[in-house]
């Protein structure tokens, strides 16, 4: 008899995932996917869906969901939270949405502990708009907007948000992880868990940034892509927990 | 309860609570800032949501993201953060969720200054979001009547599921006047909430999603037919006007908010002077109130459109004539509140004042 040994996750919806071959965006979608199922949450919560490649998020996550400006997820994610406290909320964006445009709307959420998750997908790229430079790009790298590469006295340097959220008395957990391989994948998995679960116990604003990849607008193949994350990325972004208040 | 003293921002805020506002969210900015100040209080009181955002940007997301969750939601501000709160607005719109936004307007452009103006017509009719929308836009001219517009503002946003705005001027907002609460608001069956944002387990077996996003362009399209259905169907239902001194004049003013106070006053003074003025007042600026020109008398000698600004409303007071009377203009602007003199003559010297 043939055995069901991978099923979609009930989290996700049966609409097909738009994101390009071997882009971690769709590894994430699942983790939060099933984070919210084994958490049984998933009938209370609602994604707030950014500007990017995963601007369809509301379609693709099983819970009610609000599509928000480019960078004011966090805004509209407090408004919601405000009203509907025993909701579980959360946003999903990536490093242009939150990191530039959105910034001002993120550190003041997490700056009044909203109890909310943010899933920060960090890819070093504006992949939506075709690779142009993202505040996380990182030095030297190509974009279609810094065609010699990324340079300090131009650009500025990747801008770090982990660790500047870490300063934020608000923020119950911190955590950068990345999905380049099947030990860092369960190990994301467990920080968004955990994330979740400090929302559920009101314990404050709660965010995991993802070392991602975007091999289209990067110029690399998957398999690349996830190496490149691997040796350029993360040591500008190491992982990491940077705030966990239920461990102190 | 009595009739009370109270300053224009005060009542609207006391208004907002009686209309069964659930939550507020705004940034300060003067001459609005009696609004937030007295909700912070008595909302917070009361079980309610009061939060003061980091900017307008954000304050009218919150608003998104309250409406869209199903709440009674509104936020305050004036005329540059308005500015602020356009996307959001077109966001809002697009995805047809009730909300109301109070907009006491001060003199422009730029950070502009304080004092009261209407130079934010153009803002609240046009609007400066993308796309086609519209907000009904309320523009009372007392305390009283704000009051009165403010209670009904939220079945009215609810009923048409669309963003209501309340349009008054700084002199509104800031002034005393005495008001009753209790005038009873018009009677509407409102829709179930059933498209509400609030987690499938208030409603199994349905995900519900706040979106305005279209890919294809057919589908967006039908969206706007839809949008522009129900911008019709307001527009049947909603236009609120008032005529004034209607009898048999010989010129018609149209004012709304603070100007129309000031021309009751220039009305009353022509008459000594045996001229009869009429005025047309709007109270809905959107719809607008295009039906009472057909009530001008044919050999009226003219319109005249008094403004806070330097001629905004005048562009729908000229689509709403047609051509069929001379239209002339008196304005002041930057926070200058003419006294009813400078109207009495504006009319005696109405052919001075003609732009079409
Ligand atoms: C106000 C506004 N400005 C610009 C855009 C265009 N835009 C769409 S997606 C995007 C960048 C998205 O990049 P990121 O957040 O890094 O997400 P990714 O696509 O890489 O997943 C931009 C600038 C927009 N939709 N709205
Ligand atoms: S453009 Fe990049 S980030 Fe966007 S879906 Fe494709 S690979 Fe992923």
């Amino acid at each position: 008899m043939l055995e069901v040994k991978y099923e979609k996750s009930k989290g996700l919806t049966d609409t097909k995932l738009s994101y390009c071959p071997g882009c971690a965006h769709g590894i994430v979608h699942k983790l939060v996917a099933e984070a919210l199922v084994e958490l049984d949450i998933l009938d209370r919560a609602i994604a707030i869906a950014s500007v990017g490649c995963s601007v369809f998020s509301y379609q693709f996550f099983n819970c009610d969901a609000q599509q928000a400006p480019h960078g004011r997820a966090c805004a509209l994610a407090t408004g919601a939270k405000r009203v509907l406290p025993d909701n579980i909320i959360f946003t999903y964006q990536g490093d242009g949405d939150l990191a530039s445009i959105g910034i001002a709307e993120t550190i003041h959420a997490a700056n009044r502990g909203e109890n909310i998750t943010v899933i920060f997908i960090n890819n070093a790229i504006y992949g939506m708009t075709g690779g142009q430079m993202a505040p996380t790009s990182l030095i030297g790298q190509k974009t279609t907007t810094s065609q010699d590469g990324r340079n300090q006295p131009n650009h500025g340097n990747p801008i770090k948000i982990s660790e500047m959220f870490a300063t934020i008395e608000g923020v119950a957990y911190l955590e950068r992880v990345s999905v380049y391989d099947p030990k860092h994948v369960l190990n994301a998995k467990k920080a968004i868990k955990k994330a979740f679960q400090y929302q559920k116990e009101n314990r404050g604003f709660t965010m995991i940034e993802v070392v991602s990849t975007c091999p289209v607008n990067w110029g690399m193949t998957p398999v690349d892509a996830m190496k490149w994350a691997k040796s350029d990325m993360e040591p500008v972004f190491p992982l990491g927990i940077f705030k966990d208040k239920g461990a102190e | 309860m009595a009739r009370v003293l109270m300053k224009g921002n005060e009542a609207i805020a006391l208004a907002a609570i009686k209309g069964g506002v659930d939550a507020f969210y705004g940034y300060p900015i003067t001459p609005q800032n009696e609004i937030p100040e007295y909700l912070s209080k008595h909302l917070l009181a009361n079980g309610k949501v009061f939060l003061q955002s980091e900017s307008e940007v954000s304050a009218i997301n919150m608003v998104y993201g309250a409406a869209g969750a199903g709440k009674r939601v509104m936020t305050s501000s004036s005329s540059p953060g308005i500015a602020l709160k356009q996307e959001g607005i077109s966001y809002i719109a697009a995805a047809e969720l009730p909300c109301v936004i109070v907009s006491v307007m001060r003199g422009g452009p730029g950070l502009g200054g304080i004092q009261p103006s209407q130079a934010d017509y153009y803002q609240a009719t046009r609007g400066g979001g993308n796309g086609d929308y519209q907000l009904i836009v309320y523009a009372p001219e007392s305390i009283q009547e704000a009051v009165d517009v403010m209670k009904d503002s939220f079945n009215i946003a609810d009923y048409y599921r669309n963003p209501v705005m309340v349009l008054v001027d700084g002199l509104i907002g800031q002034m005393m006047e005495s008001v009753d609460f209790d005038y009873p608001v018009k009677e509407r069956k409102l829709p179930e909430k059933d498209w509400a944002t609030n987690g499938i387990i208030n409603h199994p077996g349905r995900r519900n999603v706040a979106n305005s996003l279209y890919l294809d362009p057919a589908l967006l399209e039908q969206h706007n037919f839809k949008l522009q259905a129900k911008y019709n169907q307001i527009k049947k239902n909603e236009t609120r006007f008032e005529l004034v001194n209607f009898d048999n004049p010989e010129y018609v003013i149209v004012a709304y908010g603070t100007m129309a106070r000031i021309c009751r006053s220039a009305i009353e003074m022509l008459k000594k002077d045996g001229i009869e003025v009429g005025m047309i007042r709007p109270i809905t600026l959107f719809p607008y109130p295009e039906k009472a020109f057909d009530q001008i008398p044919k050999k009226a000698k003219g319109i005249l459109t008094c403004e806070l600004s330097m001629g905004q409303m005048l562009d729908d007071v000229l689509i709403a004539n047609n051509g069929r009377h001379k239209v002339g203009f008196f304005g002041r602007t930057g926070g200058m509140v003419p006294d009813p003199e400078e109207i009495v003559d504006a009319i005696k010297s109405f052919n001075e004042r003609v732009v079409k």
